[in-house]
């Protein structure tokens, strides 16, 4: 017990003193795990606009396969895209191994699936009959599509939010693909395993608060810039345009 | 009014992302940033951050043409140690490595896995120095043609902790006897007696084997799934270590991680002393027929700062300051007596460049194997 109220005042000393080795491990662990947030984000919306919005052979199937790929462990992740990116593997020439940009690839294959799932479930809890009075309103399809992301933004986030939670916690890509490189590729998960190997719970336990601070601030930024869309700002299609 | 909230929060958003790959900058890993002040007017900060961001994803997309991955453009060579943790987790190469980057323009990279993985990474060309204690897995390695150059540097002492009351009554017996002992006790089901084994095949995991096999067991047929008194952790030195102890079992340790969690432990040494619970630590250069000549000299530089006398006193001197005893012995003051080719070569330079020829045959069929 005494190692978790250690814990909590060596995460605070750690925060208030602006510890420079935290401070790194901590802006290269939103680095990574914002960018490749930010790189599922722009493939999996549109990717899980264009699944949503029409009808093709296999769509159910494709569906089942998505949502079977949010269980992949992040070991198994990492284990295939360092087989890819190895030195002796076919991608090896890229030398993306060891590297941060190495991690936001594995991060990014490993959070499409789960937001392309829930941006798909998102768009699909959008009532049809808003879709048919912007159609009826002259709306182009284009515009439609637009209007119900609008529409679906709440659980769009969420599926953002959970993306971006998948990808700063987990462990299994940082460690295979990014080695746990100090002052390069160490970041806060791989450090927790570390100093947890190395028996300095307290440390380990400072980490993870301070991994949860990081994911608050990002998750209130996110939250914020959703909510934030003035509703004046919303155009009725097919309206005036400017 | 709302639309100007709306746009200072998406200049923070944009300001946050731009103080987030500036610190990335400062591992030298991200493109190269504008040089803005952060205390610029947030609106010029917003179309710099956009900027950094596209630069951000371009980097991703540059890195497939410079394989080199954002290195620095002052050229330090870089080289990757594959390592395992336990020796990791001593921090012993926290305290070598500045001292060999400043000898020589080199940044290095320490990656510490267990020992499979470590040598998985050598083999398939990922690492350009192997450092690990488990001398057949060496020696087989070096066989293979995977690596030249093996040196011993230093050694010490697995020891085998458990309960101070002792319910085997192991304590002062050889390493063998007292996992006969244990074999035995365990499989009557004695009150209180079990074994947690890593079982995870690293070092620690190989030098715990080896004493079964020298008590006469086969270890795949006799201990394993033998009864509840054995137990495979599969995990790490330090949650093994904390699994014995919360279990009241005994188990084998490298005295390093043992010392680093004493404080959490009940569990004291039982057996410290034994030919079998030799420790040998080695360093070896990675060889392939890919690896470049200079990746190939500057690891050997690292061998032989490794076996130089000057870094082998302060090997000596290692951890008296935080544990009050040192963590290794060096070759330079002890050479352990063990079996022919478990202690490697400790005193020659390292110079080879590429494995004897006939084991270099081998070297290529591997890797084009790999292939």
């Amino acid at each position: 017990m005494d190692e978790i109220t250690q814990g909590i005042a060596q995460a605070f000393d750690l925060i208030v003193t602006l510890n420079p080795d935290m401070l790194e491990i901590a802006a290269l662990s939103l680095y990574i795990s914002l960018s490749a947030t930010i790189i599922a984000a722009i493939i999996a919306i549109p990717a899980g606009g264009l699944i949503h919005f029409h009808e093709f052979r296999g769509k159910q199937a494709l569906i089942v396969i998505i949502q079977t790929l949010y269980s992949v462990p992040t070991v198994v992740v990492g284990l295939f895209l360092y087989l890819l990116i190895s030195k002796s593997g076919p991608l090896g020439v890229l030398g993306l191994l060891f590297t941060p940009q190495g991690m936001i690839l594995g991060q990014t294959v490993l959070i499409v699936p789960i937001m392309l799932g829930l941006v798909i479930s998102a768009l699909s809890g959008i009532d049809k009959s808003i879709s048919d009075t912007l159609v009826s309103l002259g709306a182009t399809s284009f515009q439609k599509i637009l209007e119900i992301l609008k529409e679906a933004r709440y659980a769009i986030l969420s599926a953002v939010v959970l993306g971006f939670g998948r990808a700063i916690a987990e462990v299994g890509v940082a460690m295979m693909i990014g080695g746990n490189i100090r002052g390069h590729t160490r970041v806060l998960t791989t450090a927790i395993t570390l100093e947890t190997g190395m028996g300095d719970f307290g440390l380990s336990i400072a980490l993870g608060i301070i991994l949860l601070s990081v994911a608050l601030v990002v998750v209130i930024v996110l939250n914020i810039i959703t909510s934030g869309f003035p509703p004046e700002s919303r155009q009725i299609p097919g309206g005036p345009s400017g | 009014m709302k639309r100007d909230v709306y746009g200072g929060l998406v200049s923070t958003m944009f300001v946050l992302l731009f103080i987030t790959v500036c610190f990335a900058g400062c591992t030298g890993q991200a493109p190269a940033t504008p040089g803005a002040a952060p205390t610029a007017a947030p609106f010029v900060a917003n179309q710099q951050g956009v900027a950094v961001i596209k630069n951000a994803s371009a980097a991703t997309a540059a890195t497939a043409v410079a394989p080199a991955g954002g290195a620095p453009a002052a050229a330090a060579q870089e080289l990757v140690i594959a390592t395992t943790t336990s020796l990791y987790d001593t921090k012993l190469l926290d305290m070598l490595q500045p001292m060999f980057e400043s000898k020589y323009n080199v940044r290095l990279k320490i990656t510490s896995q267990g020992t499979g993985k470590a040598i998985e990474l050598a083999k398939k060309g990922d690492a350009d120095i192997l450092l690990v204690h488990s001398p057949s897995q060496e020696l087989a390695f070096i066989k293979d043609g995977f690596g030249i150059n093996r040196r011993s540097f230093a050694s010490n002492s697995f020891i085998i902790v458990g309960p101070a009351d002792d319910p085997a009554g192991i304590r002062g017996m050889t390493p063998e006897a007292a996992f006969t002992a244990l074999y035995l006790k365990g499989m009557n089901k004695t009150a209180k007696v079990a074994f947690v084994s890593r079982g995870d095949g690293s070092g620690t995991h190989s030098a715990e084997k080896n004493i079964w096999s020298k008590a006469k067991y086969n270890y795949t047929t006799q201990i394993q799934k033998s009864g509840d008194w054995y137990v495979e952790a599969g995990k790490g030195m330090g949650e093994t270590l904390q699994m014995a102890d919360e279990k009241g079992a005994y188990t084998l340790t490298d005295e390093g991680t043992y010392l680093a969690y004493k404080k959490d432990l009940a569990l004291v040494p039982v057996i410290s002393q034994g030919a079998s619970l030799l420790n040998i630590y080695s360093v070896m250069t990675v060889y392939n027929d890919k690896q470049p000549i200079e990746k190939i000299t500057m690891a050997n530089n690292f061998v032989n700062f490794l076996i130089d006398p000057a870094t082998q006193a302060e090997i000596g001197k290692f951890g008296v300051d935080k544990y009050g005893k040192a963590l290794f012995i060096p070759m330079s003051v002890t050479v352990p007596d063990a079996p022919a080719g478990n202690v490697g070569d400790h005193t020659s330079p390292a110079t080879d460049v590429k494995p004897p020829s006939a084991t270099a045959t081998a070297a290529a069929a591997a890797t084009a194997a790999v292939k």
